[in-house]
């Protein structure tokens, strides 16, 4: 017995140290020099989530979330198409970046205070600002979240969904009342039946369940968001260089937005006299030799993917199935939260 | 004396409402009141069934289109063009469409070896197991993974749809029954170390959920592995089905194994057979037989299991279907319903073919002169 206790002690010490070493193991090796070596990024996606990270008829992956990894292998490899996709679940997606199966996640994953200091892993930056709002019958009348006194919702279980919508209806003295489903499916069903006034999720995900309505027309997303969602790529705790790397990938997208550059008129704009879009490409200064890469990296990036707005407009934009509108997601000169750091 | 004999009239016709179908009909669906009333219900019940699966399969649903805006109808059915679009992706996966033939080679020599196999008339067993069990195993894994041979590289996680799910059915079945039997013999031995051994690794299995074996193959493995060494995921997904359904397996074969009179035994030892002589001809052969039922029993819902594997990122039949109902230029309120009426049927025919056989086997082998 004595012995057997032994060994079960030696057992867990080993595997509590096996866990801890982990990320400083994985720390010790540079993220870009591993990638370049391989030839390939690896990047894990959601499961499929519509306007982030689905497959078409081809079974490309597509999406928001797919085209930032293309954005970082295009500025790494110049090849948007250097990168393999891991489609990860909820639960194993921190396993996964952490045992260095993956480079990076891209899984519409929140960015929260206990992910980013708990779990070893960072969140470089915000691709997407998502967050909880509500779908009514478009002949209800109800142009405002504030209207919905006395409201039956539909939601799913066991979500901070239904504790956000329980706090917003306090806060602001409303009486509601929850009809909460196991599975989202179930949820839209039940509205689509009239059992509920109003369907509440994420953004989001409001419009992708709206196309799964009779009527898709006669349904309209409140304009109220009602909690913070903000949904981003995350890394292994400890490179800050490909921390960077990742950071500004996104950045440039921005950056060539405010700025007027597209995919298509960027062989055009090098002959700008902006000094600033003259940075972004690469024709002053070496900003891409700091992150480890070519002074080209943001043109590769652009070519590849475009720029923030297209990349939202091609993916979840009022163009695709999904027509979500720009909102929190705009640029900041037009009242969004989207904005980048100066490149200089 | 003129003699007389005595001819019989030729038998009259039965009742005309006791032969044919109005006979039949009589005296199964309308003997007594309770019948005719039960018989009318199920024949309403099946009737309004068919109508509602033949309207929204054939009548009010899409056969052709490009994409969502061909299944939004006012009065939609199913929704066959997502089917028809995905088809290739449900099939298989990501594999590359230019490497797919490999895949279908793999199918047809698969099918080639297993309908001889399985049809008791056709000779040359023997070859033909050699082939299925030496060279078939091989010649799959070169070719669907390529990297040798002159072939492109595919790596497992762009497998996908029916290709994961037979693969991971198939090896799940030719490894388990092996070892199955092994166990049960084990667990039966008098050795106590290996009685022992053979009883912890049922009790293990038997006693964990298959989705946490699963779990821990894909989520806890790779923490305690050295850094860089990776094991496929589609490999820890096989070697956990196999030697979860050898422990369900086990126990089906110790069933049949009980179920031998000791006389069997005594025979055989009174022939001078030795331990292995013993289960090999006279013990396993009358077993085997016993338990079909519960061997293809467990063959069919290994076959089901493998939707499981959806949970460590692995996108079988199952998971690759719901994967494409995220695919927004499809979504409709149609999409899914279609999708798992598609999955269910391509699993129903698969499940429904083992059945059909094992009743075959059954009575092929029935040694029961009554039969």
């Amino acid at each position: 017995m004595q012995m057997f206790r032994k060994l079960c002690v030696g057992f867990m010490v080993l595997a509590a140290a096996n866990l801890l070493a982990m990320p400083a193991v994985q720390a010790a090796g540079e993220t870009l020099e591993i990638v370049t070596k391989r030839g390939h990024l690896k990047c894990g996606v959601s499961q499929g989530l519509p306007g982030f990270s689905t497959p078409d008829n081809r079974g490309n992956w597509t999406g928001i979330d797919v085209d930032f990894c293309k954005a970082i292998a295009a500025a790494i490899f110049n090849d948007p198409s250097k990168v393999k996709f891991t489609p990860l679940s909820a639960k194993e997606r921190f396993t996964a970046i952490q045992s260095g199966e993956v480079d990076i996640i891209a899984r519409n994953t929140t960015w929260s205070m206990h992910r980013d200091t708990a779990l070893g892993i960072d969140f470089p930056v915000v691709n997407y600002y998502d967050g909880q709002g509500f779908m009514v019958r478009a002949d209800l009348g109800v142009t405002s979240a504030l209207e919905l006194d006395g409201a039956t919702l539909c939601t799913n279980q066991g979500t901070t969904t239904e504790l956000n919508a329980a706090d917003y209806f306090r806060a602001n003295g409303m009486q509601y009342e929850i009809v909460a489903f196991e599975k989202a499916d179930e949820s839209i069903a039940a509205y689509n039946s009239g059992r509920c006034d109003a369907y509440t999720t994420d953004h989001s995900a409001l419009y992708a369940q709206k196309l799964k309505l009779s009527q898709p027309k006669a349904h309209i997303v409140l304009p109220e968001i009602i909690s913070k969602e903000p949904l981003g790529p995350l890394v292994r705790q400890g490179d800050s260089s490909w921390n960077d790397l990742v950071r500004w990938t996104h950045y440039a997208t921005v950056a060539a937005e405010e700025l007027g550059v597209t995919s298509k008129n960027i062989d055009k704009m090098k002959a700008s006299s902006n000094p600033s879009v003259r940075r972004l490409l690469g024709l002053d200064g070496s900003f891409g030799s700091n992150l480890g890469l070519s002074k080209q990296w943001a043109v590769n990036i652009l070519r590849a993917v475009g720029n923030y707005g297209e990349i939202f407009e091609r993916n979840v934009g009022v163009k695709t199935p999904l027509g979500i509108q720009r909102g929190v997601n705009a640029l900041w000169t037009k009242g969004g939260l989207q904005y980048a750091p100066p490149i200089r | 004396m003129s003699a007389k004999t005595w001819t019989p009239t030729p038998a009259r016709p039965a009742p005309a409402n006791t032969v044919g179908f109005v006979g039949w009909a009589r005296e199964n669906l309308f003997a007594t009141k309770f019948d005719s009333a039960l018989t009318v219900f199920c024949a309403g019940l099946i009737l309004y069934v068919l109508d509602v699966v033949f309207g929204w399969a054939i009548v009010d649903a899409s056969f052709s289109g490009e994409d969502r805006n061909a299944c939004l109808k006012q009065v939609q059915g199913a929704c066959w063009p997502f089917i028809d679009a995905k088809l290739g992706q449900f099939i298989y996966g990501r594999y590359p469409e230019m490497e797919r033939w490999r895949v279908d080679w793999v199918f047809a020599l698969g099918l080639l070896g297993l309908v001889p196999l399985l049809m008791p008339k056709v000779g040359f067993k023997r070859a033909n197991v050699i082939f299925m069990l030496g060279f078939y195993p091989l010649f799959s894994f070169f070719m669907l993974t390529g990297g040798s041979f002159g072939l492109v590289p595919v790596e497992t996680s762009d497998w996908g749809g029916l290709l994961v799910t037979l693969v991971v059915a198939v090896t799940g079945i030719v490894g388990s029954l092996p070892l199955g039997i092994l166990l049960a013999l084990g667990r039966r031995s008098e050795l106590p170390i290996v009685r022992a051994l053979c009883v912890g690794f049922i009790e293990i299995f038997r006693g964990v959920p298959l989705i946490t074996v699963l779990f821990m193959a894909s989520v806890m493995l790779p923490l305690f592995l050295p850094d860089g060494v990776n094991f496929d995921k589609l490999m820890r997904c096989l070697i956990g089905v196999a030697l979860f359904a050898s422990a369900y397996m086990a126990e089906v074969v110790r069933g049949g194994l009980q179920a031998i009179p000791k006389g069997q035994y005594e025979a055989a030892a009174a022939l001078g057979f030795g331990y292995w002589k013993t289960t090999r001809l006279i013990i396993l052969p009358q077993a085997l037989k016993l338990v079909i039922p519960g061997i293809v029993n467990t063959f069919i819902g290994l076959f089901k299991d493998t939707t499981l594997v959806l949970i460590v990122g692995l996108f079988d039949l199952l998971g690759i279907v719901q994967l494409h109902f995220t695919d927004s230029s499809w979504a409709t309120p149609e999409t899914h319903i279609t999708g798992y009426a598609f999955a269910a049927f391509v699993f129903w025919v698969f499940c429904f073919a083992m059945s059909r056989y094992s009743i075959f086997m059954e009575k092929h082998l029935s040694t029961d002169p009554n039969q």
